[in-house]
């Protein structure tokens, strides 16, 4: 019992760190001023919210009810829009692979990976949108140009998230295997590939679901799918048609998130 | 013949202070040596040397095995990947490839024997599974063939390590402290297999141990380090508790007898403040 006492007495709660304490003033003053700096360049004005409530109100009413009529065309230009997201995954796997292995600090040397690096950066750093602009000039307005957009983009994301999966490995199982005279490719077949392979489908389901969310827009540069019809009835005032089209856009993406989720829980 | 020379060996991680320290060495084919040492004394160090997948520092050293150089100066040799290929390395980690089938991880063994094209693309022949089976089957575990490694328990594990080296066609085992997270049991059974495999196929083995007890009940020569040097190489039955106490003073209880390890001795903190 006398121990007991004794550690307890021993015990003491840890003083305020005032540097630590000051520190996080001076974070939150940082932040804050921040966003007050920012309130006028993003021309913040919430009381035009409350002041055109009438207007808005006005605005929203017009979307109802939906017009189905077009239901059989919407639905088609969704599954183009799927089959477009479909292509460029599939294309940006492929490419991700080797990119994703080539971007990884434990398997090649700096001067791979620095570079290499750097590609993947400027393909991830473009939007797909814009490389969509891009290649409807370079390939013709359609889907193709939308599959090509999607495509660079997704593989500067794929590979980055393929690379950081690769450098989390567990080194041992690949010594074993460089311990039987295995090459450099062999020892990432055997021992990395397996080790990675569930992030990696994980990864790339994911990056299908929002391949699909930005293929609906692509349409709105000429790359395509849903998002040109859905461009033309928002130009045209057709508001009860774009309601139609946004809750057929909402079913099938959600539908995607289930089924793609479902997937992801079995490889994992 | 000589399967394992090593010469002038040494390895500096921190300045100053040497792992190895101008190690010689040699083991002639067929052998069965025991290395010992308490931790840190540098029986890892050496054997990751010897398996070519640490480099040591560029002073004037060599290490050869079966006449091949694996490495020398500090730089590996040129034939490193087939002289690799010679040797099977069992590790205290088991290092399997956790997701593949354990017949997968076995036939890996015969990876740098086979056409390079067709062992990267995992291309194996029914000749070659076989190969693999009866490796399986040699250390009783052929039945798991079809599991995924990491479903085995590590001395199930280990025993499949030997079998990878034992379809490796492999002349010289180094097997790193191949039963420090074994239990008892199991541990027995991994060093016979290790003793059937030298005995039947006059393959050289060399295992660093934690323990002596084991030293003593398989191998007939044992290597002693400490602090990166050897202190004693020879018969292992020489090997009494008052040498020991001799060469490894207080230390010597760390490596006597599995037996006495597994109660823990040391009385910590908290212990007593509960107390």
């Amino acid at each position: 019992m006398s121990n007991l006492s004794e550690t307890q007495k021993s015990i003491e709660i840890p003083a305020h760190d005032l540097k630590r304490s000051i520190g996080s003033l001076v974070m939150w003053a940082v932040f804050f001023a921040l966003l007050a700096m920012s309130w006028e360049g993003a021309d913040m004005r919430p009381w035009d919210l409350i002041e055109n409530a009438e207007n808005m109100s006005q605005f929203a009413s017009g979307f109802f009810p939906p017009d189905m009529s077009q239901w059989k065309m919407y639905v088609e230009e969704i599954w183009i829009t799927i089959q477009i997201a479909i292509w460029g995954t599939a294309l940006s796997i492929v490419c991700s692979i080797p990119f994703g292995i080539l971007c990884s600090e434990n398997i090649v040397p700096w001067w791979v990976y620095q570079p290499v690096r750097r590609l993947m950066d400027a393909a991830r750093a473009i939007n797909e949108m814009v490389f969509a602009m891009l290649f409807v000039v370079a390939v013709g307005l359609g889907p193709f140009a939308g599959v090509l957009a999607l495509w660079i983009h997704t593989t500067g994301v794929l590979a980055k998230l393929f690379s950081e999966a690769v450098e989390a490995i567990d080194p041992s199982p690949v010594e074993g295997i460089r311990a039987t005279g295995a090459t450099g490719l062999q020892e990432v077949i055997f021992g990395v590939i397996p080790q990675v392979l569930p992030l990696w489908i994980s990864y790339s389901l994911y990056r299908f679901e929002s391949n699909v969310r930005s293929a609906t827009v692509l349409g709105i540069v000429g790359a395509g799918g849903i998002g040109m019809v859905l461009w033309e009835n928002i130009r045209g005032f057709y508001y009860a048609e774009t309601a139609a089209v946004i809750i057929l856009i909402i079913i099938s993406v959600s539908l995607l998130d289930v089924l793609s989720q479902r997937l992801r829980k079995m490889v994992i | 013949m000589v399967a394992i020379k090593v010469t002038g060996l040494s390895k500096t991680f921190t300045k100053g202070k040497k792992a190895l320290n101008s190690l010689d060495l040699q083991i002639d084919k067929g052998e069965m040596v025991a290395l010992i040492g308490a931790s840190g004394s540098g029986k890892s160090t050496l054997i990751r040397h010897i398996s070519g997948l640490m480099k040591s520092d560029s002073d004037n050293s060599k290490i050869e095995v079966l006449d091949q150089t694996i490495q020398e100066n500090g730089k590996l040799g040129r034939g490193v990947r087939s002289a690799r290929s010679d040797v099977g390395v069992v590790f205290q980690q088991f290092n399997l490839v956790n997701r593949l089938s354990v017949l997968t991880n076995v036939l890996i063994g015969l990876l740098g024997q086979i056409p390079r094209w067709r062992g990267t693309l995992g291309l194996f022949t029914r000749a070659e599974k076989m190969i693999a089976m009866k490796a399986l089957a040699r250390v009783g575990i052929d039945n798991l063939a079809e599991q995924r490694s990491s479903t085995l328990s590590g001395g199930q594990q280990q025993r499949a390590a030997i079998a990878r080296a034992i379809t490796q066609g492999a002349e010289v085992i180094l097997a790193d402290e191949p039963i420090a997270s074994l239990d008892p049991s199991s541990a027995r059974k991994v060093m016979d297999t290790l003793e059937n495999v030298n005995k039947e196929d006059g393959v050289t083995v060399l295992v660093s141990l934690h323990q002596v007890d084991y030293a003593l009940r398989y191998c007939p020569r044992t290597i002693a380090m400490r602090n990166g040097e050897i202190i004693f190489d020879g018969d292992s039955k020489r090997l009494t508790p008052k040498l020991l106490e001799q060469l490894y003073g207080d230390d010597s209880l760390e490596l006597l007898g599995s037996e006495q390890q597994e109660e823990p001795v040391v009385t910590s903190l908290p212990e007593q403040a509960v107390a």
